[in-house]
């Protein structure tokens, strides 16, 4: 729900990589940031947080803090590299770590690996390796120092991406030359949704029952308003330190709700960044004793669902004229509306219902500030003449890659047939 | 209570020259870990350069009563991750006072093989795989499941991450840094696919380096568990029924394995091992029987066979190495509580100084 910066044109856009020249947390800062919870007294109404598995007494947690935060850099060279791919059902993000010799700055130096894709759906035992292909780096605000996280794609042993790859198909689209001349920046608003353990119930809610209607709960704070917030906060900067483009973050509608935003990153890291941060948002939720859930639509009724509101803009959409530019992609991407949405995250139709701030599933709209829309463009563009739009169709659980690569494709590589076009046009009431 | 983590903490290293050795040892059950501590005059970097000590064998199953000493003799050198500084441990084998191994101590004939000329000419490297599982005190029942009941079947706990599917992972992330602290081989952790088992990694390494390195890794894991108020535990199926067993599945390679060729040699190395499968597998662990059972990603106790990616099979052949012609294999027969330097050497000595 919150408003993406959209930079004017005087903005010079820094790309952010995983940035080399910021001064590393220190362990220990870390380590107060983080483990602080289990000093804690008794929690606060339902919201209780624990440190899972180290529930020793008083004074020996003190042995196993001092050993997750120990700074290795006097003692060795070696790091560790925790390589991360997404699994069979295209939602569930894995993980395992290994021993790099020393520190590493370029994906291109690390070596492939692979993993038991019987495991995770993806693989027959009796031919079960999945080769993992590194991708992209950041640093890890888990285990400081010089460790990192890598994001991977999965392929098979002869090179070919297996099913589950999103990643190849849209690196493809990204290297296609129209593509790259136009630049295509994405702002991703990833909202999710904070269960209790256990009772699968929101954080906050009263178990067995219902919090009162929506309405106080929107950017608020206070102990029957924010649940969960410690999470939130502990994402941002972890996501920070580890060098993914998080541009802010806000308390969403409905309670025990929340949304960051990532970017404005250019083609394939969009989906890197916030897959990263995924990663790194369920290994606090873990930590926290919390379950994370990407459902669009966790709670039925008079609730809102969870979206990933996906902001785009092209050189040629930032430039004088871009608006002319930015409603023929609008029209492009009405011609397209089904495959679009099938390919925008599973359970979206229990979200996109035409209330609750969308639109309807079957229906393609646009409008300038609205927020009941497909496409919503915002009065500081219209007003500009230029800018960039917000697909506010895909779920929260849609895979970046996909949705980067389709906007991409669908506005900047497919050309719809002149009747098409025009028929369009007539309906959307768009002069182009 | 801060003033004892104080002193837990505390730098000796400005006040005194003088460091703590933990020397560690094997048990009467073959699996049970022991260590007590001695203060040293100065830091030493050498095993040869400690002294020898002894324990009282009549306490672990190990000696009668009235001829009860038993002699530790230092055999590897670990910086101790708990005690920082200068301090270390010791990893020990036992023998009499008369200077005989004692019958637990499995270290001493591994290390004859490993000294044999023909072994050491082929530069044996080992990479071990150990699972474990972690139990809630008291109950003894995993981390992480509903006492009293089970967790929902396996599928997403394998690599997960979140709080309804992995449990202890800070656990395992002290163990990670601990042992790179302490100067052990880890190559790798990752979580299992049952809820609350985890695997480390350790290698590659030379002979009977990998025996001392996996037994001290062990060590420092049950120091960590005992920290964390959790039970660890190397029972190769703790749970029966639809849940995985924990296993320590053994990848070898000789220096003929690793060169061009080395494919042809991989492959008469698994026939001789065929041929001793009923030898090795009573000496790869305990209860082993309750896991072999062709089910769960394991071969079924009874029959050898081997396959390139499969892991089905008793012996399972990475595609790398199938596609270079040279490369390891790996032994997934070994339960979880097998003895490090009695598989290694075995695996060694069936390979190498048997003739078919």
């Amino acid at each position: 729900m919150a408003q993406i910066l959209a930079p004017t044109s005087q903005w010079q856009m820094k790309i952010t990589k995983s940035s080399t020249t910021a001064s590393p947390m220190t362990a220990k800062m870390w380590g107060s940031l983080v483990l602080k919870q289990n000093k804690k007294g008794p929690a606060r109404s339902s919201t209780k947080f624990r440190v899972l598995a180290t529930k020793a007494e008083g004074y020996t947690i003190n042995r196993l803090e001092g050993l997750l935060n120990l700074d290795l850099t006097p003692f060795t060279d070696r790091i560790i590299a925790e390589y991360i791919w997404i699994g069979g059902s295209g939602v569930d993000v894995r993980s395992k770590s290994r021993t790099i010799s020393k520190p590493v700055e370029d994906p291109s130096e690390l070596p492939k690996w692979n993993y038991d894709g019987s495991s995770t759906g993806q693989a027959p035992g009796e031919d079960s390796e999945v080769i993992l292909y590194p991708q992209a780096i950041f640093k890890d605000p888990f285990r400081g120092g010089n460790n990192i996280l890598v994001i991977c794609d999965a392929y098979t042993p002869q090179g070919e991406p297996i099913p589950t790859n999103k990643r190849a198909r849209a690196a493809e689209i990204f290297k296609n030359k129209k593509v790259i001349d136009e630049v295509p920046w994405y702002g991703i608003e990833q909202e999710y949704t904070l269960l209790q353990t256990d009772v699968k119930w929101p954080l906050g809610w009263p178990v067995g029952g219902y919090p009162g209607p929506q309405g106080p709960y929107y950017c608020g704070a206070g102990a029957d308003k924010s649940f969960g917030r410690d999470i939130s906060d502990a994402h941002y900067k972890a996501c920070l330190y580890a060098g993914i483009n998080i541009s802010g973050t806000n308390g969403e509608v409905m309670p025990g709700q929340w949304e960051y935003q990532v970017g404005p990153s250019v083609g394939i890291e969009a989906g890197d960044h916030i897959w990263a941060s995924r990663y790194i948002l369920e290994r606090i939720t873990e930590q926290a004793g919390v379950v994370l859930t990407l459902d669009p639509k966790p709670i039925e009724g008079d609730w809102n669902g969870a979206g990933c509101h996906t902001n785009y803009s092209t050189k040629s959409m930032r430039e004088e004229g871009g608006f002319e530019v930015i409603k023929k992609a609008i029209l492009n991407l009405s011609l397209r509306h089904g495959e679009h949405i099938s390919a925008y995250g599973e359970g979206n139709e229990r979200r996109l219902t035409g209330k609750h701030e969308t639109a309807s599933i079957n229906t393609f709209s646009w409008g300038v500030a609205n927020r009941g829309c497909s496409i919503r463009v915002g009065r500081e563009t219209e007003k500009q003449g230029k800018g960039y739009l917000e697909d506010r169709r895909p779920a929260s659980n849609m895979d970046p890659y996909i949705v980067t690569s389709l906007l991409a494709e669908t506005t900047l590589l497919w050309e719809p047939t002149l009747e098409a076009e025009a028929l369009a046009a007539q309906k959307l009431a768009l002069n182009v | 209570m801060s003033l004892v983590s104080d002193l837990i903490n505390l730098d000796l290293s400005d006040s005194t020259k003088k460091i703590i050795a933990e020397y560690i040892w094997i048990g009467g059950s073959g699996m049970d870990i022991r260590s007590k501590a001695r203060t040293l005059p100065g830091p030493v970097s050498d095993p040869s350069k400690l002294p020898k000590w002894n324990y009282d064998g009549s306490s672990t199953n190990q000696a009668p009563g009235e001829d009860s000493e038993v002699i530790l003799y230092p055999q590897a050198i670990f910086k101790d991750p708990f005690r920082r500084g200068n301090n270390i441990l010791v990893i020990c084998d036992t023998y009499t006072p008369a200077g005989e191994p004692i019958p637990t101590n499995k270290r001493a004939a591994a290390a004859k093989i490993f000294s044999h000329p023909d072994v050491v000419a082929e530069v044996t490297w080992y990479g071990i795989e150990q699972e474990y599982t972690l139990l809630q005190k008291d109950v003894n029942w995993p981390l992480g499941w509903p006492v009293g009941g089970f967790p929902g079947p396996q599928g997403p706990y394998y690599c997960a991450a979140g709080a309804d599917k992995a449990f202890g992972r800070d656990i395992v992330d002290a163990h990670y840094k601990a042992c790179l602290y302490a100067g052990i081989n880890i190559s790798g952790i990752n979580g299992e696919v049952m809820p609350g088992q985890w695997e480390f990694q350790v290698g590659p390494s030379v002979g009977i380096s990998a025996g001392d390195e996996v037994w001290a890794a062990r060590y420092i894991l049950e120091r960590i568990t005992e920290i964390a108020g959790v039970v660890l535990s190397f029972d190769p199926k703790p749970i029966q029924g639809d849940w995985n067993g924990a296993g320590a599945h053994t990848n070898y390679s000789t220096k003929s394995m690793r060169e061009d060729g080395g494919y042809e040699v991989i492959k008469k190395a698994i026939n001789k091992l065929g041929l001793r499968h009923k030898e090795h597998i009573a000496a790869y662990g305990e209860g082993n029987e309750r896991r072999l059972t062709g089910r769960h990603e394991t071969a079924d106790i009874n029959t050898f066979k081997w396959g390139v990616a499969n892991r089905g099979a008793s012996i399972r052949v990475g595609r790398d190495t199938e596609k270079a012609g040279k490369g390891y294999f790996e032994d997934r027969r070994p339960a979880s509580n097998m003895d490090p330097y009695v598989v290694t050497s075995m695996i060694a000595e069936t390979t190498l100084l048997l003739k078919a």
